[in-house]
């Protein structure tokens, strides 16, 4: 018998994570990967943070501990937890429980969760992303069901924010629109507004009724402060009103394959968060039923023991610091070898990635003489950088623009 | 370089601005037509019980397995893979396709050892969010590569079956399974589904311990099953979460899907460790679908990956490593089987204790269905009513549909059960 599935066709390698797969299959032994958002030690080995050793010994040492099924919603203290870290402690919304939070798989999780949810309930099925984003983004809302279109955002001329197209595109976008804000350090370009700047987009999105959905993948990644990089988001929710964020864990407690995350949905009154929660547990139940309970028992201990808490704050500043610091010597490289160009972006943008500004030619080039592997669109993680392989890039990027410049 | 206002006077205009939108506060919300949604049915019950504060409660709803002494279990193999797992291993991203050790070894379970379709790499197969993960990533499959599909799901079934192939926008109908004059299996009916089914339909399959039943073809039936699905070339998309948890004997349990392969049927399988490696809120399990040849089931991966990359793009780690180190270590996975034998066992022996309590209480009812059924639930017959009176009276907790999660049942509880299902019952 033939199978009724004869006929589908090989899907793509997904572009990102393709990277890593060409990384691993090359013997070089200078090979450096910048390719996937994953922080890598000065060693160029990955990191488990100290803290999340400890909390993860505590559970297994722990004979109490079962492995039931968590709620649909997920765990209780990791939702509060999560909703404190990124609202602030003292927000008025979660005092007036005015936020429904529920634990999803990660920021990916929490964004198609959250799609679904306005896809079934939200009065706009079109949402606004910024060009560039994530290329996972737009696979996440079709598949929701919303439709996706784009506002300016990058500007290859300056390498820096397109802040007057970015205006002009959210003006024109109808009433009610759902927009996709990257909370800090945004990924691909590194490239955040400045705080009068988000001021201004608050009230423009405010003003036209539009609705704000932050994904907050880097919070703590991207100035070493998790306060400072919930800025954006505090200020949109201070306003008194609603929008949706996903948070993840993957990055900043180095949780990445626990997938640790949570969807928030800040409400303009707790009757109405409490109903809201009732229709997202119908959204995840046929999806996955309830989340994974590993990585959000270990978010939890963390948070809530504040010993814990600030060794993880520690930790976290020291990752932050050194991508920091990797970013500064990279440009100092850059500039000592006078490589043509101004490569000041590479110490303006924040976060884990830079946006090299590389063109396609220069980076297969860069890959194939070099064996340094990066996306395509010219995006390097800085947290793949190490001062031994900073030189090493430096020899790559001033030869792909003297070259192919 | 990008625009930032910095004079004062601008600064004094915002406020102004900022002044105006106060006004927001007053606007109504985004979300104030939104309904509160209906608890689910299965879940709804353990939240009651848990509000609930009498001494005699009982929970016999939700289908997690609990000792004698009515505790969750963890298994002991599952501790000692934890204890090798902590300050071990890193917590980078799995592949797409999850666990590459967890999937080899879970084949395994369900084609078996020796299997020809895995040496010969025919069947393309990703870890899934445990059993509804599985489904679900099935169902968005079907809608995707099959568009004109519709899915034949029994009556009675888990109710999230209904949930999930309905997100995916898979229309569904129904076949005739269970027959409640027997309380068994009504296999002309259900053959008669079978036949009258457009030729190539999609069928869902339990592969044993029908939830909510506990009632599962013979295996003769099976292969009748197997043979009409042969001359209507129907495909049988199996859902097998009790593999090990029916007869304590996780290859007998996996006769049905045997049977099918045998007769060369390219089937779907929906696999999870939940109930029989007692790893429910890890959310470990897998998809696998059989395929003509390699090359295809490669295709029909990367189309897997496809729908799980926008859903949650890799699946979680933790489960996962449990299973491979208790499967890829002999030792392990010997206490393993042993483990869920003893949970089998126990299952079986409280079934046998509460037909024998009802019958020696003078039920005028038959009870016989209790030990025929086989796996963790129990279709007891009884009616919404009768469940809602040993709910209110006795505090017994249970799906309105009559279905006992025989997990829930101790030597502790089980004479309580008997004397509430007969109060209710007796005058039936």
């Amino acid at each position: 018998m033939d199978s009724v599935f004869s006929s589908v066709a090989r899907a793509p390698e997904d572009p990102i994570l393709g990277v890593t797969a060409a990384y691993n299959n090359d013997p070089s032994p200078v090979k450096v990967n910048l390719g996937v958002g994953a922080y890598r030690t000065e060693e160029g080995k990955p990191l488990v943070l100290d803290v999340v050793r400890r909390a993860e010994q505590q559970l297994v040492n722990d004979p109490s501990r079962v492995k039931e099924y968590i709620p649909i919603v997920g765990i209780a203290d990791f939702n509060k937890l999560s909703a404190k870290l990124i609202l602030g402690a003292d927000s008025p919304a979660i005092q007036e429980n005015r936020v429904a939070t529920i634990q999803c798989l990660s920021g990916t999780g929490s964004l198609r969760v959250g799609a679904e949810f306005l896809k079934k309930h939200y009065n706009q099925s079109v949402i606004y992303i910024p060009k560039p984003t994530w290329g996972n983004h737009p696979k996440v809302f079709n598949l929701a069901g919303l439709s996706v279109e784009y506002y300016r955002y990058y500007d290859p001329a300056t390498r820096g924010l397109d802040f007057q197209g970015l205006l002009d595109d959210l003006r024109a976008a109808p009433s009610g629109a759902i927009v996709l804000l990257h909370a800090c350090a945004h990924n691909p370009t590194g490239v955040d507004p400045t705080p009068e700047q988000w001021e201004q987009i608050r009230q423009l999105i405010r003003s036209r009724s539009l609705l704000p959905f932050f994904d907050s993948a880097y919070q703590g990644f991207a100035s070493g402060s998790l306060d400072t990089d919930a800025q954006s988001v505090r200020t949109f929710v201070a306003d008194g009103g609603e929008c949706l964020i996903a948070q993840s864990y993957a990055k900043n407690m180095g949780l990445y394959g626990e997938r640790v995350g949570a969807l928030s949905i800040v409400c303009k009154s707790a009757d109405v968060a409490s109903k809201v929660e009732s229709q997202v547990k119908l959204v995840v139940r046929p999806m996955y039923s309830s989340p994974p309970i590993h990585g959000a028992s270990i978010v939890a201990t963390i948070l809530k023991s504040s010993d814990m808490y600030n060794d993880w704050t520690v930790e976290l500043k020291g990752m932050a610091d050194r991508i920091i610091s990797m970013r500064h010597q990279l440009f100092e490289t850059i500039k000592a070898k006078g490589t043509p160009g101004d490569w000041s972006h590479i110490i303006k943008q924040i976060g884990m990635f830079t946006f090299t500004g590389l063109n396609q030619e220069q980076v297969a080039f860069m890959t194939k003489d070099y064996h340094i592997y990066m996306t395509s669109d010219g995006r390097i993680s800085m947290a793949g950088l190490s001062s031994k392989t900073v030189p090493h890039l430096a020899d790559a990027i001033h030869a792909a623009v003297t070259r192919l410049g | 370089m990008a625009m930032s206002i910095r004079n004062s006077a601008s600064r004094r205009a915002m406020n102004q601005i900022s002044n105006d939108f106060i006004g927001l506060r007053s606007m109504s919300s985004w979300w104030k037509s939104v309904e509160p949604a209906a608890k689910d049915p299965i879940l709804g019950v353990t939240e009651a019980f848990l509000a609930d504060h009498s001494p005699d409660k009982v929970n016999v709803g939700v289908g997690a397995y609990r000792d004698d002494n009515g505790k969750p279990v963890v298994l002991e193999c599952v501790r000692e893979a934890e204890r090798r797992i902590a300050g071990n291993a890193f917590m980078e991203y799995l592949p797409m396709g999850g666990s590459v050790k967890m999937v080899e070894e879970t084949l395994k379970l369900a084609y078996g050892d020796d299997s020809e379709f895995i040496k010969d790499k025919r069947v393309a197969a990703v870890q899934a969010l445990s059993g509804t993960g599985a489904c679900r990533l099935f169902a968005d499959f079907q809608k995707r590569f099959c568009p004109g599909s519709q899915i034949y799901i029994p009556v009675p079934t888990w109710s999230n079956h209904h949930n999930i192939w309905r997100d995916a926008q898979v229309p569904q109908k129904t076949y005739h399974y269970y027959h409640p004059e027997t309380k068994g299996l009504d296999f002309s009916a259900l053959m008669d589904d079978v036949k009258n089914a457009p030729e190539g339909s999609f069928f869902l399959l339990h592969a044993c311990a029908h939830n909510p039943t506990g009632v599962d073809p013979t295996e003769e039936q099976w292969r009748e099953i197997s043979q009409l699905f042969k001359k209507k070339r129907h495909f049988a998309f199996f859902d097998m979460a009790y593999q090990g948890f029916a007869s304590g004997d996780p290859a007998r349990d996996a006769k049905s899907i045997r049977i099918f392969l045998e007769d060369g049927h390219h089937i779907g399988i929906s696999q999870s460790y939940a109930k029989n490696m007692g790893l429910y809120g890890q959310r470990v399990g897998c998809l696998s679908v059989l395929c003509d040849n390699e090359k295809q089931a490669v295709a029909v991966k990367s189309q897997l990956q496809q729908l799980g990359r926008p859903m949650y793009s890799n699946p979680p780690l933790h489960g996962a490593q449990i299973v491979s180190t208790i499967l890829g270590d002999q030792e392990l996975k010997s206490l393993w089987l042993k483990e869920v034998k003893i949970m089998a066992d126990r299952i079986i022996s409280m079934r046998t204790t509460l037909r024998e309590s009802l019958e020696n209480l003078g039920s005028p009812l038959s009870w016989e269905h209790v030990t025929k059924q086989i796996g963790m639930f129990c279709y007891s017959g009884l009616t919404p009513e009768q469940v809602d009176r040993l709910t209110r009276e006795y505090h017994i907790y249970m799906t309105r549909n009559g279905r006992i999660s025989m997990a829930g049942v101790t030597t502790g509880n089980v004479g309580y059960l008997a004397n509430a299902i007969h109060e209710v019952t007796k005058s039936a």
